[in-house]
């Protein structure tokens, strides 16, 4: 009798889990949302993060059906904290990837043959903010101040810009490892904190300062912009694998996905409170005033476009490179020692693309943009 | 082995309290340390007391309350939170399984064969030494290019393969003392049977590995957790407790009780699974003659 009851239990125990086995299967295993013609390629395209509305233009895209009206089935994966876009790209796991351009130079002396064939963001969204009592209005007054840092390569515009003001980044100030969000900034450990302005300066602005009583305001903080001070770097681009780019049909593939990418970003300039649902819509959990109001940053760091969107600007590719090459971080090394090969970018494709867009009628200039007037709520509710 | 009720009764009242102090440190650290936290020589050596550091525990759990985003349609906090445990629960089991399986069929393959042994134990070890984050990029890589004629390797299996590999190591070193424990009295008496490697593996060296066994299995439970945890946000895997905390994160100064959430998920589920391996040990109760700790 105490026998068989022991034993229900064991089949009741592994019962339970088979239950959760099944469940965790079956929530996972989800169709993919193509329509089910077999004529539309496949296309994986890599994130370098979560879902945010800094992607916002690639998941209008594939939800407005611009992929696929140009015959692509494609994939959008999100990055984990170890996934290195350019890895996956250089693997053959996905077909492009969205990266900085520093970060790839990187990768790129290191023998990844990746071309850069559509800068989407001509504007850096990299930051240093202060709270305005700490007098930090120029680059020079960093000097003796506790400075955040992400490092990981997000910090060589700061670094940059640090001694090109003259400042001995070893001696000169003192360097704070900076977490993912700003705590550490609200709570006086860090004096100058890094911020994208579609991200963690959105986040300072949805918290609730505590003299006040109200939210922190754009009135309480000073902010460094390197776009201004000269030694911003060129961001998210659309990264490719360059002997992939030798095959024809690639090369075609490759002008269809640069020119549904850009039709979304489009899209998302004109509707960018539709885009921000979109990217809600993709599972993403940001706050709803938070996800406008990175939809809205983002925009700005597109347009309006000086070439077209996409073209990469000689100029603005060669400042990066020679950041990258000159500029020594804490840990005393420089992205790269010598200048990238002529193949890590290509304007071949964004302009093919953006000459059957313009055939076509669509705005990929966006000289009339005017950015909206985002209201954050409180946690960016 | 067997608890008496009233012995039971206290126990869990026991948990109870152990939780509720918990709570009571928490609010009167809060309450009465210092809001700059304390700091010796330079280094916090406790945390601040501020809002933002330490929510009220009122905060983290009315948060759960509210629509995870003010969208319409959006879900309870609470509920997102639950639907996460469940699947990260459910991966965990998956890798915990094949963890169990692959801990054991090696502990057998050892006690069999004295040369496997010395070739498989070094191994065995060293597998652990190995950091998951170089290993997540690399199952996650690899996987995406395994095919099963029409089926695509999935992102949750290379989680659950991470999970396994962390769960199997102490499944596989405490089967194989638990298998070996028999005294050399009882082993020889079945050779005097003469009674072969199978029955003896059946009657004497399983029922004998019982004891070992299980809190081997706890610690895999343990790993299995941790490692679908950590693997989920390395590989970047959502739907899972390990993705909310990262997604979340932004909200810590804004928000600060949304955080708080996958934390509270990725207790139910370490509770879940602990009471899961309490009731394998309860229909296990009459081979537990004390337990030996791995």
């Amino acid at each position: 009798m105490k026998h068989s009851t022991r034993i229900m239990i064991g089949v009741g125990a592994m019962a339970a889990v088979t239950a959760l086995v099944l469940s965790g299967c079956s929530s996972t295993t989800s169709p993919s949302a193509s329509g089910g013609s077999t004529k539309l390629t496949p296309v994986t395209l890599q994130l370098q993060w979560v879902t945010q509305a800094q992607f916002a233009g690639y998941y209008a895209a594939l939800a407005q059906g611009y992929y696929k009206k140009e015959g692509l089935d494609v994939t959008i994966k999100q990055a984990g904290t170890d996934t290195v876009p350019i890895t996956s790209v250089a693997k053959g796991e996905a077909d492009y990837a969205i990266s900085w351009v520093p970060k790839v130079l990187g990768s790129i002396e290191q023998g990844v043959s990746v071309t850069d064939v559509a800068q989407i963001f001509e504007r850096s969204g990299t930051t240093q903010i202060s709270f305005k009592d700490k007098n930090i209005t120029s680059v020079a007054a960093l000097k003796g101040k506790k400075v955040g840092s992400w490092g990981f390569g997000n910090q060589w515009e700061l670094f940059a810009g640090m001694q090109k003001a003259g400042i001995n980044t070893d001696t000169g100030i003192n360097l704070v490892q900076q977490a993912f969000d700003m705590k550490g900034f609200l709570a006086g450990d860090i004096d100058a904190a890094q911020a994208m302005t579609y991200n963690e300066y959105a986040q300072v602005l949805e918290t609730v300062n505590p003299k006040t009583g109200k939210l922190f305001t754009a009135d309480d903080l000073n902010v460094i912009n390197w776009n201004k001070d000269g030694t911003a770097m060129l961001q998210d681009a659309i990264w490719a694998d360059t002997t992939k780019l030798k095959d024809a049909a690639f090369q075609k593939e490759t002008i269809a996905f640069i020119k549904a990418s850009i039709e979304g970003w489009v899209y998302t300039r004109d509707n960018p409170q539709k885009a921000a649902d979109i990217v809600t819509k993709a599972g993403s959990t940001l706050g709803t005033s938070h996800q406008l109001w990175m939809t809205n940053e983002v925009n700005k760091l597109l347009w309006p476009s000086t070439d077209g969107l996409g073209v990469i600007i000689p100029a603005a590719w060669q400042q990066t490179v020679k950041i990258a090459k000159a500029t020594k971080d804490n840990t005393g090394k420089t992205i790269i020692t010598a200048a990238p090969p002529s193949t890590a970018y290509s304007n071949t494709y964004v302009n093919a693309a953006l000459k059957q867009l313009k055939a076509e009628g669509v705005d990929v200039m966006g000289t009339s943009y005017t950015p909206l007037t985002v209201t954050l709520n409180e946690g960016g509710k | 082995m067997r608890a008496r009720p009233g012995v039971r009764a206290r126990s869990a009242l026991l948990g109870v309290a152990g939780v509720a102090l918990l709570a009571l440190v928490w609010e009167l650290y809060k309450a009465v340390g210092p809001a700059t936290g304390v700091v010796v020589g330079g280094v916090t050596v406790l945390p601040r007391t501020s809002d933002l550091a330490m929510p009220h525990l009122v905060t983290m759990f009315a948060r759960l309350g509210d629509p995870v985003i003010s969208t319409p349609g959006s879900p309870m906090l609470w509920s997102a939170v639950v639907g996460a445990a469940g699947f990260t629960l459910g991966i965990a089991a998956v890798g915990w399984i094949v963890g169990v399986v692959v801990g054991f069929l090696l502990a057998l393959v050892m006690q069999r064969f004295r040369t496997a042994e010395s070739a498989l134990l070094p191994w065995i070890v060293l597998s652990q030494t190995v950091p998951l984050i170089a290993l997540a990029p690399l199952v996650a890589g690899i996987g995406s290019q395994v095919r099963f004629g029409e089926a695509r390797w999935q992102d949750w299996m290379s989680v659950a393969l991470i999970a396994s590999y962390l769960a199997f190591f102490p499944v596989s070193i405490g089967a194989l003392r638990g298998l070996e424990s028999p005294d050399a009295a009882h082993v020889e008496l079945m050779h005097t049977y003469s009674v072969g490697w199978w029955k003896t593996l059946i009657h004497l060296r399983l029922p004998a590995s019982i004891p070992y066994l299980l809190p081997a299995l706890r610690l895999a439970a343990a790993s299995a957790v941790v490692g679908t945890v950590v693997a989920e946000v390395s590989i970047g895997l959502s739907g899972g407790v390990g993705r909310m905390m990262v997604e979340y994160a932004s909200a810590s100064s804004g928000n600060p009780g949304k955080p708080w959430a996958p934390i509270f998920g990725a207790i139910i589920i370490g509770l879940v699974s602990a009471g899961f391996v309490a009731v394998l040990g309860l229909a296990l109760a009459r081979y537990r003659r004390g337990e030996v700790n791995a």
